[in-house]
C-alpha cells in the first residue's frame, strides 16, 4: 500500500498528467449518467396529445420564465397519493420534451402549476396576477400588474420558432410561416381560428385578459397557464393503462 | 510603444463593436448589456493607455496587486448578496415589500441573491485565495500577469451584466446557470484564461511538488469549466438579442441542469473551498495537514464521487428510475469523502487545540469545518428517496444549503481574508482581533436561527402538504400551508440580520486595516508575520558572474 501512495508522487510532480487525469475522473459520471438519456427509448414515451406551444402560448412561457416563475412554483407533480390528489396525474416524461427549457422547479413556495390549466377562470388568473391577495388574501406572491399594460412584439415570434425548431422541436413550415397570424388570432375573439385550432389542436382562443382591442403580455401568459398539464387526455389513457 | 497601442487599439475596437452591437440590439436587454460592454472596454482602453509601459514589478516579491482587489471585491459582493438575501427574505415573510415594481420582484431578486453569493462573493472569494495559495506553495510570481488581471477585471464584468440581466428579466431559467448566452461565451473566455494563469504558474514551480491545495483549486477550475459549457449550450433566437432557448428539452435538460446544478455546490463551492481549507488551516494553525494520504484519497474520490450525485435533485420525478437510484447510491458513498476531508481538516489541528480559545481565527476554522461536516451528512441523508419524498420543494432544502453556504463557505473565507488582510497590506496584525470575535458570535447566532427555523419550516410544510383526516380527505389547502410558513419566515430574517451584522463588522475591521489603523486592545493570539521569508525563490541566473 505504502508504495501505491508513493507512486501518487508522479502525479503530484506533473501539472499535465494532474489536470488530464483529473478532468477524466470527472467525466466519468455524466457520461454514464446522461449519454443514456439520449438513446434509451423508454426515457421519454411518446403520449397522444403533446404538441409543440403556440406562439402565443410560447410567448406567455417565456413571460414565465422571463419572470422566474420557476424560483416559486414546480410543475412536475410526483408519483404521491397526496400530489396526485391535490393537483392531478403525476407528470410524464412527455409532457415537457418540447421544453426548451425545462420548468420542474425545485420548490413549492408556491402550489405545483403542472395541471393548473382550466382550472380557473381567465378572469381569476388576471385578478390573482395583477394583485393576488385581491383573489387569496394568505398568499405571498407578488404581483404581476404591469403585464396587463404591455403589448406582445409580434414580429421576432417567426425567429423564435426557427430557433425553436433548431433545437428540435418539430415546427412545420406552416406553422412558421403563420407564426405571426396565429399569435395575433389566437387572443383576437373575432378572428378566424380554423387553421390555428388545425395547426394545434385543442389550443383554446379567446381573449384572455379581459381587453380584446389589445394583445397583450397577460393574455401570453394566461394562455400558457390555461394549456398546463391539458394536452393529454389522462381520461382516455386510463383503461389502457389498466389494460397494460 | 507598438505593443501598447495594439493593446489600446484592441479595447477601442471592441468598444466600437459593442457600440455596434447597441444600435443594431433586437431588445432593450442586449442594448443596455452592449452599452455597459462598451464602456467597460472604453475604461479599459484608457488604464491601458495611462499606465503606459508598466514599470518592471518588483520580481523579490509576490505579485499581490490583484489579490489585494480580489480581497476588496470579496468584502463587497458579500455584503450585496448578504444584503439582496435579506430583502428576499423580508419579501417571503411580508408580500408588500415587493414594492410593486417589476424589477424588485423574488423570482427576479431570487438569482440575483444566489449568483451574487455564489458567483460574486464566492468566486472573488476563489479567484484572490488561488493565486494567493497557488504563488506561495509554488515559491514563485503569478504566470502571466496581465492575463490574470482581465480575469479578476474579466469576472466583475461579468458578475455585472449577470446581475442587471436578472434585475431586467434575462434568464435561462437554469438554476445557478441563469445569465444568458453572450455573458456565458464572455465567462468562458474569462474561466479559460483563469485555467492557463493557474496552470501557467503551476509550471513554473520551485517547489518539486504541487502542494494539495493546488489539487482541488485545478480541480475545482476544470470541472466549473466542462459544466459550464455543457450545460449552457443554446441556440440564440437573434445574435444581437438577448433570448436563447436551451439545445436540451424535459428530462435531458433536467438531468444536464443539475448535473451542473449539484457539482456547481460540488466544485465551486467544496473543491474550491477545500483547496483554501488545505492552505490556511495549517498555516494558521502553524501545523502540517494531518495526514498525506487521506488527502490524497479524498482529493480522487471526492471529485470521482460528487459528478454522480446529480439525480438526487429529480427524485421521484420523470426522470427514469435507474438514473435517480444511481444518484442516491452515489450521494450516499459521497459522504465518506466529504467527511475524510472534514477530519483531515479538523485534525490538522492536533497539538494545537487550545488555540480555538485564543486564536477568533482558528475558531471560525474549525466552525467552518464542523458546519461542513454537518451538511455533507445532511445532504447524504436527503438524496435518500424516502427522506426526499419529504424533504423535496420544501424549505429544508433552503436550510440545508444555506447551514453548508453559511456555516462552511462563509466562514471558511471571512477566515481566510482576515489571514491574507494584514499580509497583503503589510500590517502587523488586524485593526481589531477582538472584532472577529464579534463577527463569530453573529455569524454563529444567525446561522443557528437560519438553519433551525428553515428545519421545523420544511418538516411542517412536508408533512401538512401529505396530511391526511379521518375522512380520507387531506386535511390542508396548499395556501394554509403557505399562511403557517409565516413565524419561520420571520425568525429566518432575523438570522440574516445577525449573518449581515456579522459581515459588516468585519468589512469595518478590514477597512480599517488597509488603512493602516491599529486597535488598541488586550492582544490575542495569531501567528506572526514575516513579510521577509514571504517570497518567491528567485531564479537563479543562468550565466552566474564568475567571481574574479
Amino acid at each position: 500500500m505504502a508504495t501505491q501512495f508513493a507512486r501518487h508522487k508522479t502525479i503530484e510532480r506533473n501539472v499535465t498528467l494532474l489536470a488530464v487525469l483529473a478532468f477524466i475522473v470527472v467525466a466519468i459520471g455524466g457520461i454514464v449518467e446522461i449519454a443514456p438519456l439520449f438513446w434509451i427509448d423508454t426515457t421519454v414515451v411518446k403520449v397522444d396529445g403533446v404538441r409543440p406551444y403556440t406562439p402565443l402560448e410560447q410567448v406567455g412561457r417565456n413571460i414565465y420564465v422571463r419572470e422566474g416563475c420557476y424560483g416559486c412554483h414546480s410543475q412536475m407533480i410526483r408519483p404521491f397519493r397526496d400530489e396526485v390528489e391535490r393537483y392531478g396525474h403525476y407528470s410524464l416524461a412527455a409532457e415537457s420534451m418540447y421544453d426548451h427549457p425545462f420548468q420542474w422547479g425545485s420548490e413549492r413556495t408556491g402550489p405545483d402549476l403542472a395541471r393548473v390549466g382550466n382550472r380557473y377562470s381567465d378572469e381569476w388568473h388576471v385578478q390573482h396576477l395583477k394583485n393576488p391577495r385581491a383573489v387569496v388574501p394568505q398568499s405571498i406572491m407578488p404581483p404581476y400588474a404591469f403585464l396587463a399594460d404591455r403589448d406582445v412584439e409580434i414580429e421576432s415570434i417567426t425567429a423564435h420558432l426557427k430557433a425553436l425548431r433548431g433545437v428540435g422541436v418539430p415546427y412545420s413550415k406552416d406553422e412558421i410561416a403563420n407564426a405571426k397570424a396565429d399569435l395575433v388570432a389566437q387572443a383576437d375573439p373575432e378572428a378566424d381560428t380554423t387553421a390555428l385550432l388545425k395547426r394545434y389542436p385543442k389550443a383554446q382562443a379567446r381573449d384572455f385578459d379581459g381587453d380584446p382591442k389589445r394583445l397583450t403580455e397577460m393574455d401570453a401568459l394566461v394562455a400558457y397557464l390555461q394549456t398546463l398539464g391539458t394536452m393529454v387526455d389522462f381520461n382516455a389513457a386510463g383503461p389502457r393503462e389498466q389494460a397494460e | 510603444m507598438a505593443n501598447l497601442m495594439m493593446k489600446t487599439g484592441g479595447w477601442f475596437l471592441l468598444a466600437m463593436l459593442a457600440l455596434f452591437g447597441f444600435a443594431a440590439s433586437a431588445d432593450r436587454g442586449f442594448a443596455v448589456h452592449m452599452l455597459i460592454c462598451g464602456l467597460a472596454a472604453l475604461i479599459a482602453a484608457v488604464v491601458t493607455m495611462r499606465r503606459g509601459e508598466t514599470a518592471k514589478a518588483d520580481a523579490s516579491l509576490y505579485d499581490d496587486e490583484v489579490i489585494r482587489w480580489g480581497v476588496i471585491a470579496t468584502v463587497f459582493w458579500g455584503i450585496v448578496g448578504f444584503l439582496v438575501g435579506l430583502v428576499i427574505a423580508t419579501q417571503l415573510a411580508f408580500p408588500w415589500f415587493s414594492l410593486n415594481s417589476e424589477f424588485t420582484t423574488f423570482g427576479r431578486l431570487r438569482p440575483l441573491h444566489t449568483s451574487a453569493v455564489i458567483f460574486a462573493f464566492g468566486g472573488n472569494a476563489l479567484i484572490a485565495t488561488s493565486y494567493y495559495v497557488v504563488q506561495r506553495t509554488c515559491r514563485v510570481r503569478l504566470a502571466f500577469p496581465g492575463l490574470a488581471r482581465f480575469v479578476f477585471w474579466g469576472y466583475q464584468l461579468f458578475i455585472v451584466l449577470a446581475a442587471t440581466g436578472y434585475v431586467m428579466g434575462i434568464t435561462e431559467s437554469r438554476e445557478y446557470a441563469e445569465p444568458e448566452w453572450y455573458v456565458d461565451l464572455w465567462l468562458t473566455l474569462v474561466w479559460l484564461s483563469y485555467l492557463a494563469v493557474y496552470v501557467g504558474t503551476i509550471v513554473r514551480r520551485h517547489e518539486p511538488h504541487i502542494y494539495v491545495a493546488n489539487w482541488f483549486y485545478l480541480g475545482f477550475i476544470i470541472t466549473v469549466a466542462m459544466l459550464h459549457v455543457v450545460n449552457n449550450i443554446s441556440l440564440p433566437v437573434s445574435w444581437m438579442g438577448s433570448k436563447s432557448y436551451s439545445a436540451f428539452s424535459g428530462v435531458q435538460d433536467a438531468l444536464i441542469q443539475w448535473w451542473y446544478g449539484h457539482n456547481a455546490v460540488g466544485f465551486f463551492l467544496t473543491a474550491g473551498f477545500l483547496g483554501m481549507m488545505y492552505y490556511f488551516v495549517p498555516k494558521q494553525a502553524e501545523r502540517p495537514v494531518y495526514s498525506y494520504r487521506l488527502s490524497i484519497v479524498h482529493f480522487w474520490s471526492l471529485i470521482f464521487l460528487y459528478i454522480w450525485a446529480g439525480p438526487h435533485h429529480l427524485h421521484y420525478t420523470a426522470l427514469p428510475d435507474w438514473a435517480q437510484t444511481l444518484g442516491m447510491v452515489f450521494s450516499l458513498m459521497l459522504w465518506m469523502p466529504s467527511w475524510g476531508g472534514m477530519i483531515n481538516g479538523l485534525m490538522t489541528l492536533n497539538g494545537a487545540w487550545d488555540k480555538i480559545r485564543t486564536d477568533p481565527i482558528i475558531r471560525m476554522m474549525v466552525f467552518a469545518l464542523a458546519f461542513y461536516g454537518m451538511s455533507t451528512f445532511e445532504g447524504p441523508m436527503m438524496a435518500i428517496k424516502a427522506v426526499n419524498s419529504l424533504s423535496h420543494y420544501t424549505n429544508w432544502t433552503i436550510g440545508h444549503v444555506h447551514s453548508g453556504a453559511l456555516g462552511w463557505n462563509g466562514m471558511i473565507t471571512f477566515s481566510a481574508l482576515y489571514y491574507m488582510t494584514p499580509r497583503l497590506w503589510n500590517r502587523s496584525r488586524l485593526y481589531s482581533l477582538r472584532m472577529i470575535n464579534w463577527h463569530f458570535w453573529c455569524a454563529t447566532l444567525g446561522i443557528v436561527l437560519y438553519t433551525a427555523s428553515m428545519w421545523v419550516a420544511g418538516i411542517t410544510q412536508g408533512l401538512m402538504w401529505r396530511e391526511y383526516g379521518d375522512d380520507g380527505y387531506l386535511v390542508y389547502a396548499f395556501v394554509e400551508v403557505v399562511q403557517a410558513m409565516h413565524p419561520y419566515y420571520v425568525m429566518r430574517i432575523g438570522g440574516g440580520l445577525l449573518y449581515f451584522s456579522g459581515a459588516i463588522i468585519m468589512a469595518f475591521n478590514i477597512a480599517m486595516t488597509i488603512a493602516g489603523h491599529l486597535r488598541s486592545e488586550a492582544p490575542m493570539s495569531s501567528p506572526a508575520f514575516d513579510p521577509a521569508r514571504d517570497r518567491p525563490i528567485r531564479p537563479a541566473p543562468i550565466f552566474a558572474p564568475v567571481a574574479a
